[in-house]
């Protein structure tokens, strides 16, 4: 039952929804009701298919590249004393760069194509991902690096067999956010500047007053923002089994 | 299980330690005397666990040589009040964790998972082997802990309060299992419990004053682990007083 509760909320919404447009009679090019909107996905499953597959694939390489480099930064950071004193204020300045306001940039930079919009995804990924990482790889328990010292431990395997797995949940909660933020980048790219995408599908159907099309998308869209955090957190919670914190004694 | 080579005396001096504006220690010097186990008792801040760490080497700022002139470098092994183990690892790589972490080659770590695997037998985890630490209780992760502690095979042991967060049934029997499988090592064992040092140290210290200094050894008689008989506890009581600051130099009048 508990598995089943969030689609009986959702189901019930959009009853609600729909028995909103039947009674009030709003004109459907501002509110289309939700049966309207299942036809119109139904009818135009190939358009709407294919433009997801284009955010799909911008938001899948964005996050692994992302990902990719900001856990590579987070390593930098906690390897090399250097690196975090001229690093790490780029690093905060940078995020309080508004990164949207940069997206016309990437576009004129990087075209139309795919590149801008897995850079914009990039750029919002990979603050969360290095900052939650690196904080991890700051916060190992003491006790394990004197153990680990009185071991006679070379630098190297601290890092590699204490610290960074010692930091794993912490990567992985940053990982989840940015799960849930690629998306966001990926449909702001497109909004500024593109030829194929949800994003794009969702201005061209605004303009033309088909607002069905518009809510087509933006279901397809939240369909695989859900289930692109659903199974990243899944893959995490199997593949990060344990508790950040040593043990305490019973 | 003995060690390998034979465990040297050591000699700790600190000329000066402070830390956050106390002076902690001053003109501190502490034997431990080679193959035996000493206790170190006082009263909670005293610098108890410093005084380990500056044994270990984890802090800068005192002499330490072994008896037997030879550096004390891979020569120590510690086992704090947690059991440190690593969630990630099984209780088995838990044991070998020593190794991996000084790349250890091929034939050394088959050696070491051998006696891990001995040593797993001898403090009844064997079963539990390739278990993870947050499924076992307490009192086994301390087990292991002290089973990875001598998989370490190294002739010097540090222990700070390692059984003090254990109840008092699992504490006991832990205590017996140490004494009997450090036999042989010189041992370093800091505590809160005047009853666990009467039991566990051929030599009980007590730390005490700022700067602190140990006071004169107390050697019970017979060899450790010692049973809890009313010789014993009335040292205790009396050590307890002392540490409370309730009676006039009782120690010397005990030992």
């Amino acid at each position: 039952m508990s598995r089943l509760r969030p689609l009986v909320v959702a189901m019930g919404l959009l009853a609600l929804w729909q028995l909103l447009c039947w009674t009030s009679g709003v004109p459907p090019f501002l509110l289309p009701d939700p049966l309207r909107v299942a036809r119109t996905l139904w009818a135009r499953l190939d358009l709407v298919a294919g433009h997801a597959l284009t955010t799909a694939l911008e938001i899948l390489l964005g996050l692994a590249i992302g990902t990719a480099l900001g856990a590579g930064s987070a390593l930098l950071l906690a390897a090399s004393r250097r690196a975090r004193e001229w690093v790490l204020p780029v690093l905060v300045v940078s995020q309080v760069l508004p990164v949207f306001a940069l997206a016309p940039l990437l576009v004129l930079w990087l075209g139309y194509g795919l590149p801008s919009k897995v850079a914009m995804a990039v750029l919002v990924i990979y603050f969360p991902v290095t900052a939650a990482f690196h904080d991890g790889l700051r916060r190992t328990p003491e006790g394990w690096l004197d153990l680990a010292r009185v071991m006679d431990a070379r630098p190297a395997a601290i890092l590699w067999r204490v610290r960074v797995p010692a930091a794993l949940p912490a990567f992985a909660s940053g990982l989840r956010v940015a799960a849930a933020v690629a998306p966001i980048g990926a449909v702001v790219g497109e909004w500024v500047g593109s030829s194929s995408g949800l994003g794009y599908l969702m201005l061209h159907a605004n303009a033309r007053m088909q607002t069905d099309l518009l809510f087509a998308s933006l279901f397809v869209l939240c369909l695989m923002a859900l289930l692109l955090w659903y199974g990243v957190d899944r893959l995490l919670r199997r593949l990060v089994a344990w508790p950040s914190e040593p043990l305490h004694p019973a | 299980m003995p060690p390998a080579e034979p465990a040297p005396g050591v000699s700790l001096l600190v000329e000066r330690f402070a830390f956050a504006g106390r002076t902690l220690f001053e003109g501190l010097r502490l034997e431990l005397p080679a193959a035996k186990t000493t206790c170190l008792l006082g009263p909670s801040g005293v610098g108890k666990s410093t005084l380990l760490r500056l044994v270990a080497g984890l802090l800068p700022g005192a002499v330490r040589t072994a008896s037997d002139g030879r550096p004390l470098e891979r020569r120590i092994a510690w086992m704090a009040q947690s059991d440190l183990l690593l969630p990630w690892l099984t209780v088995e790589e838990n044991l070998l964790v020593g190794f991996r972490l000084r790349g250890a080659g091929r034939a050394e770590l088959a050696a070491a998972r051998e006696r891990a695997r001995a040593l797993l037998a001898r403090v009844g985890l064997a079963e539990r082997a390739a278990a993870r630490p947050h499924e076992l209780s307490g009192g086994m992760r301390q087990r292991a802990a002290l089973a990875r502690t001598l998989v370490e095979d190294r002739p010097i042991v540090l222990m700070d309060e390692p059984f003090s967060a254990l109840d008092a049934i699992t504490r006991h029997r832990l205590q017996d299992l140490a004494a009997e499988l450090l036999r042989g090592r010189t041992v370093l064992l800091v505590t809160h419990s005047p009853l666990e040092a009467l039991r566990l140290g051929h030599e009980v210290r007590v730390l005490e004053g700022l700067p602190a200094r140990p006071g004169p050894p107390l050697r019970p008689l017979g060899t450790p682990p010692r049973a809890a008989e009313p010789a014993l506890l009335a040292l205790e009581a009396r050590l307890l007083d002392a540490l409370a600051g309730g009676a006039e130099r009782p120690l010397e009048a005990a030992a």
